[in-house]
C-alpha cells in the first residue's frame, strides 16, 4: 500500500512543485515580468497584479508560460521597441492593458510579438497607443480573442497593423475590436485562418487585408468606417459570410475591394452607406449570393477581366448607381436579384418581373470613360440620358441584364 | 435638390418675362413720371424677384420646418441649399429682365427666355459632357473647374452636392473641388461668381434702361 | 421755357426727327402739328425723355435734361394711347400718382369736372376709352406745372367732355402756363392755338400762327391751308 502511494504523492509533489505560480507587482519581491518570466520555468503561471511596469522588450524563449493580468496591469513600453515578445509552444498571453509602442521605419515593433509558435492564446488584452498590436508570425493553432486594440494612426506610412499575421497557419480571431490603426486585420502567406465576431473601424487603411492568403474565412464581422472595409487581394478559395460593410465613405473608400481573386464565396452579407460597396477587378469565379446592398454610391463595380462571376438572389436598394461595368459581359451572370430601380411589372404575378432590368446606367459607362464626368452627377442632362439609354440601349452592354429582376425583396 | 436647380431658375425666368411685359402700360406711365428710369425697373426686379425669393423660402421652409429641422445638423446644408435656390431666383430674374428688355415682341421674349434657361439647365451639361469625352486624355479638372463655374445651375448643382455626403462619388474629380470649393477661397468664388451673375445682368438692365426708348 | 437744338433721332433705318429746332419762350398754346410719322409724339417723348435724341440738346426752365428726371416735376403730361395698368381701380390709380409727385393736386376739382365719381372704384380695363381718357385728363391736370404736354387730348372723347376740355385748356392758358399739343382735328387746333409748329419729315416745316399759315398759303380756311403746306412740299 505505502509503497505505491508514495510515489504517487511524490509525482505530485513533483508536478506541483514543476507548476508554480509566480507573482509580480510593482511592491513585491518580483516587481519586473522580465525577472518574472527569467524566474518561471516551464508551465509556470505568472500572475501580474495591478499597476504599472514600466518595461520593454520582454522575452519568453522556448518556456511554456501563462500570464495573466489581474485588473489589467498597465506595460508601458515608453515608445521604446516591443513590449512582449514570445517564441514558445503552449502559452497564453491574458488580460494585459500595453501601451505606448513607438512607431518605426525599420522594424515592425509590436505590443505583442508571436514568433515560430503553435497553440497558444491571446485574450481579453487592450492595447492601445500602440504601432503593431498583435504581431503573429511564421506560427499556427493559434486564438487570438476579445482584445480591444486602439491607437490614433494619422499617416499610413506611420502606422502598423492591429493584428498582424504573417505565415501562419490554422489561427482564430474572433471577437475583438480594433480602432484607429491603418490595418485592422491583416494576413500575408497566411493559410486556414478563420476571422469571426470582430468588429474593425475607423482604421485608415483596411478593416481587413488579405495578401495572398488562401483558403481563409472571415465572418460574421462588422467593418465600420475604414479606408476600405475588407481589400482581398492575390488570394484563393475566401469564404465571406454575414458580414456587415458599412459606412465606408470617402472619396477612395469601398466596402470591399476584391482584387485577383478566385473561386471566392460571398454570402448573406450587407452592403450599407459605402462609397463603392464592391469594386472587382480581375475576379474568377465569385458567387455572390443574398446579400444586400443598400444606399451605396456604386454598389458593384467591375473593372477588367472578370469572368465566371455570378450575383444571384442580391438585393439592390437605393444606390446611386446598382452597377458599373468595364469592358466585355465576359460569362459573368445577374439572375433573379431584387433591384430597387426596376420599373418593370410582373403580369402573370410569378414575383419575377416580365421585362429585364439593366442594372448599369449610361452615365455610369461614361464615368468609367470620362472619371472627370462624374461632376456632372444629378444634372437634368444626365438623368435625360439615362433615360434616353434606359429606353434604347446604345452604349451600355446589351446583353448586361438581369433577365428575371424580382418584384420583391429577397428574404434569407 | 433637382427641384432647386431646375425649376427655381425656370419659374425666375417666366415670371421675369411675364411680369415685365404685363407690367409695360405701368411703365410708361410712370415713365411720364419725375421718377428716376433706372429706380423704376430695379423697383420692378426687386419686386419679382424678393416675392419670389420669399415665395421659395417660405414653400421650402415651411414643410421643413415641419419636419423639425431646427433641431437637426441638416440645417447648415438646408441653408446652402436656400442661399443656392436665392440667388439662381436672383440671377434667372435679371436675366428674363435683359430679355424682355431687348426684344418688344412677347412671344420672342419668352421663346428666348425659355432657351436661356434650358440652354443653362440642359444644354450647357451635354456640350460640357462631349467636350469631357473629346478631350479625355487631357487633364480636365481645371477645366470642368471652370466650365462650372460659367453656369449659375452648375455652380449651384455643385454647390449642393458637395454638402451631401453623395460628394464621395465624386472622387477624384471631387477631390479637385472639394479642395477648391471647402477652402475659404473657394467658397469666396463661388458665392462671388454667383453675385457677378446676378450684377452683370442688372448692370446691362441699367445701361439698357438708360438709353431705351419707350 | 423749353429749347431744343439739333435734336436728330433714328429708329433703325428711320430717321425720325432731323436736326429740328425749336424754341418756346412765350405762355400760351402751341400746336404740334403734322402729318402721321412726322416725329410728332417722338418730339413729345424726347422732351419727356421717354425717348433718347441721338443728337442735339433739349433744355428746359434752363437745364439740359440729358439724363435727368426731376425736371418732369414740372412738366404735366397726357399720353396719346391711355396705357393704364388695368388691374388698378381709378382711386388707386390717382392716388398712386399723386404719392409719387407729393404735390398737392386738385384731383376732387377735376373728378367732378369730368364727372368721374361713378367709377372711381371700377378697375381701369372695365372703363371705355372715353372714361379712360378722362382719368387721363385728370391724372395730368390735376397738379399745377408750368408745362403741359398734351398728346392727342381730344381721342376718344364725346362732345360734350371735348367742350370741357376745351373750356380746361382756356383756363389753364389764363392761368400762364404754357401749353403743348398735337392733334389731328384741324378745328379744335384752329380754335385754341396760339402757335402753330408743323413738322415735316423730321424738321420744323412751318412755325407761326393760324393767320400766318392762312396768309401764306393764300387759302382762308385753316384745313385746306395745311393740306396746302402738305401738297406744297410733295410739289
Amino acid at each position: 500500500m505505502m509503497k505505491t502511494i508514495v510515489p504517487v504523492l511524490f509525482m505530485i509533489f513533483f508536478f506541483s512543485a514543476r507548476a508554480q505560480v509566480v507573482e509580480v507587482c510593482p511592491t513585491c519581491e518580483i516587481s519586473s515580468i522580465q525577472q518574472a518570466v527569467d524566474m518561471a520555468a516551464n508551465g509556470d503561471t505568472i500572475r501580474i497584479k495591478a499597476g504599472t511596469y514600466k518595461e520593454n522588450e520582454i522575452t519568453i524563449i522556448d518556456k511554456s508560460l501563462y500570464l495573466i493580468g489581474e485588473d489589467y496591469p498597465v506595460i508601458d513600453a515608453q515608445m521604446k521597441g516591443t513590449a512582449l515578445t514570445i517564441r514558445a509552444e503552449d502559452f497564453s498571453v491574458e488580460g494585459l492593458k500595453i501601451i505606448n509602442i513607438g512607431t518605426s521605419h525599420t522594424s515592425d515593433h509590436a505590443a505583442i510579438l508571436v514568433s515560430g509558435s503553435k497553440n497558444f492564446r491571446i485574450e481579453r488584452n487592450r492595447l492601445e497607443n500602440i504601432f503593431f498590436g498583435i504581431l503573429v508570425e511564421k506560427s499556427s493553432n493559434g486564438v487570438i480573442s476579445r482584445n480591444r486594440i486602439s491607437s490614433k494612426a494619422v499617416s499610413q506610412a506611420k502606422s502598423g497593423n492591429g493584428i498582424h499575421m504573417w505565415n501562419c497557419k490554422d489561427l482564430t480571431v474572433d471577437n475583438n475590436t480594433v480602432k484607429g490603426v491603418r490595418d485592422g486585420i491583416y494576413l500575408e502567406f497566411s493559410e486556414n485562418c478563420t476571422i469571426s465576431e470582430n468588429l474593425c473601424e475607423a482604421n485608415l487603411r483596411y478593416g481587413l487585408h488579405f495578401m495572398f492568403a488562401d483558403h481563409n474565412k472571415y465572418l460574421d464581422n462588422t467593418f465600420d468606417n475604414n479606408g476600405a472595409g475588407v481589400a482581398v487581394m492575390y488570394s484563393k478559395f475566401i469564404e465571406m459570410r454575414r458580414n456587415l460593410f458599412r459606412k465606408n465613405w470617402g472619396p477612395a473608400s469601398y466596402g470591399l475591394l476584391l482584387k485577383e481573386i478566385n473561386d471566392a464565396e460571398l454570402q448573406n452579407n450587407i452592403f450599407e452607406d459605402n462609397t463603392i460597396a464592391i469594386s472587382a477587378d480581375n475576379t474568377n469565379r465569385i458567387n455572390y449570393i443574398n446579400n444586400e446592398f443598400r444606399g451605396n454610391g456604386y454598389a458593384v463595380r467591375i473593372r477588367g477581366a472578370c469572368y465566371k462571376n455570378v450575383f444571384s438572389e442580391n438585393n439592390f436598394i437605393s444606390n446611386s448607381f446598382d452597377v458599373s461595368y468595364t469592358g466585355n459581359i465576359n460569362e459573368n451572370e445577374f439572375r433573379r436579384n431584387y433591384w430597387s430601380e426596376y420599373t418593370g411589372y410582373d403580369l402573370n404575378k410569378d414575383g419575377t418581373g416580365d421585362v429585364p432590368y439593366r442594372p448599369v446606367k449610361l452615365f455610369s459607362y461614361l464615368v468609367n470613360r470620362t472619371p472627370e464626368a462624374i461632376i456632372l452627377l444629378r444634372s437634368m442632362f444626365i438623368g435625360l440620358l439615362d433615360f434616353s439609354e434606359k429606353v434604347s440601349p446604345v452604349f451600355t452592354p446589351a446583353e448586361l441584364t438581369d433577365d428575371y429582376p424580382q418584384m420583391k425583396k429577397i428574404k434569407w | 435638390m433637382n427641384v432647386i436647380i431646375m425649376i427655381v431658375p425656370l419659374i425666375g425666368t417666366i415670371f421675369g418675362v411675364m411680369y415685365y411685359y404685363n407690367s409695360r402700360e405701368f411703365t410708361q406711365l410712370l415713365l411720364a413720371q419725375p421718377v428716376k428710369r433706372s429706380s423704376i425697373f430695379l423697383g420692378q426686379y426687386f419686386g419679382v424677384a424678393i416675392s419670389l425669393s420669399l415665395s421659395l423660402i417660405l414653400g421650402l421652409g415651411i414643410p421643413f420646418a415641419a419636419y423639425g429641422l431646427f433641431k437637426s445638423p441638416a440645417i447648415w446644408d438646408f441653408t446652402m441649399l436656400l442661399i443656392t435656390g436665392l440667388f439662381l431666383t436672383l440671377i434667372f430674374s435679371a436675366l428674363a429682365f435683359n430679355i424682355a428688355l431687348s426684344n418688344e415682341n412677347k412671344i420672342k421674349g419668352f421663346g428666348y427666355a425659355i432657351l436661356l434657361w434650358l440652354f443653362l439647365a440642359v444644354i450647357y451639361d451635354g456640350i460640357f459632357l462631349l467636350f469631357l469625352v473629346y478631350f479625355q486624355d487631357y487633364p480636365l479638372d481645371k477645366f470642368s473647374l471652370a466650365a462650372s463655374m460659367f453656369n449659375p445651375i452648375d455652380l449651384s448643382r455643385i454647390l449642393i452636392l458637395l454638402k451631401l455626403d453623395i460628394s464621395a462619388l465624386l472622387s477624384y474629380t471631387g477631390a479637385v473641388f472639394k479642395q477648391f470649393f471647402g477652402t475659404p477661397l473657394g467658397t469666396l468664388a463661388s458665392i462671388g461668381m454667383l453675385v457677378v451673375w446676378v450684377i452683370l445682368p442688372l448692370y446691362r438692365l441699367k445701361k439698357v434702361v438708360g438709353k431705351k426708348d419707350f | 421755357m423749353v429749347s431744343i437744338q439739333n435734336l436728330h433721332k433714328k429708329f433703325g433705318p428711320l430717321k425720325v426727327l432731323n436736326g429740328l429746332e425749336l424754341d418756346i419762350k412765350e405762355q400760351g398754346i402751341i400746336a404740334v402739328l403734322g402729318p402721321n410719322g412726322s416725329g410728332k409724339t417722338t418730339l413729345i417723348k424726347s422732351i419727356l425723355g421717354m425717348v433718347v435724341p441721338d443728337k442735339g440738346e433739349i433744355i428746359i426752365s434752363g437745364n439740359n435734361i440729358k439724363k435727368r428726371w426731376n425736371y418732369r416735376q414740372e412738366i404735366d403730361y397726357l399720353p396719346q394711347i391711355a396705357n393704364f395698368p388695368g388691374n388698378l381701380k381709378v382711386q388707386e390709380l390717382i392716388t398712386m400718382i399723386k404719392d409719387l409727385r407729393g404735390k398737392p393736386a386738385r384731383e376732387q376739382e377735376l373728378i367732378e369736372y369730368f364727372r368721374l365719381q361713378p367709377f372711381l372704384d371700377k378697375k381701369l380695363n372695365k372703363l371705355s376709352g372715353g372714361t379712360q381718357q378722362k382719368v387721363n385728363l385728370v391724372l395730368c391736370f390735376m397738379f399745377d406745372s408750368q408745362l403741359i404736354i398734351l398728346d392727342e387730348p381730344t381721342s376718344g372723347l364725346d362732345p360734350v367732355a371735348l367742350l370741357q376740355l376745351r373750356k380746361l385748356i382756356q383756363q389753364e392758358k389764363e392761368n400762364g402756363k404754357t401749353i403743348l399739343i398735337t392733334s389731328h382735328i384741324m378745328n379744335f387746333v384752329e380754335e385754341v392755338a396760339d402757335r402753330i409748329v408743323f413738322l415735316l419729315e423730321g424738321k420744323i416745316y412751318f412755325d407761326g400762327t393760324v393767320e400766318e399759315i392762312k396768309t401764306t398759303t393764300g387759302q382762308p380756311d385753316f384745313e385746306h391751308a395745311i393740306a396746302k403746306l402738305l401738297s406744297e412740299d410733295h410739289v
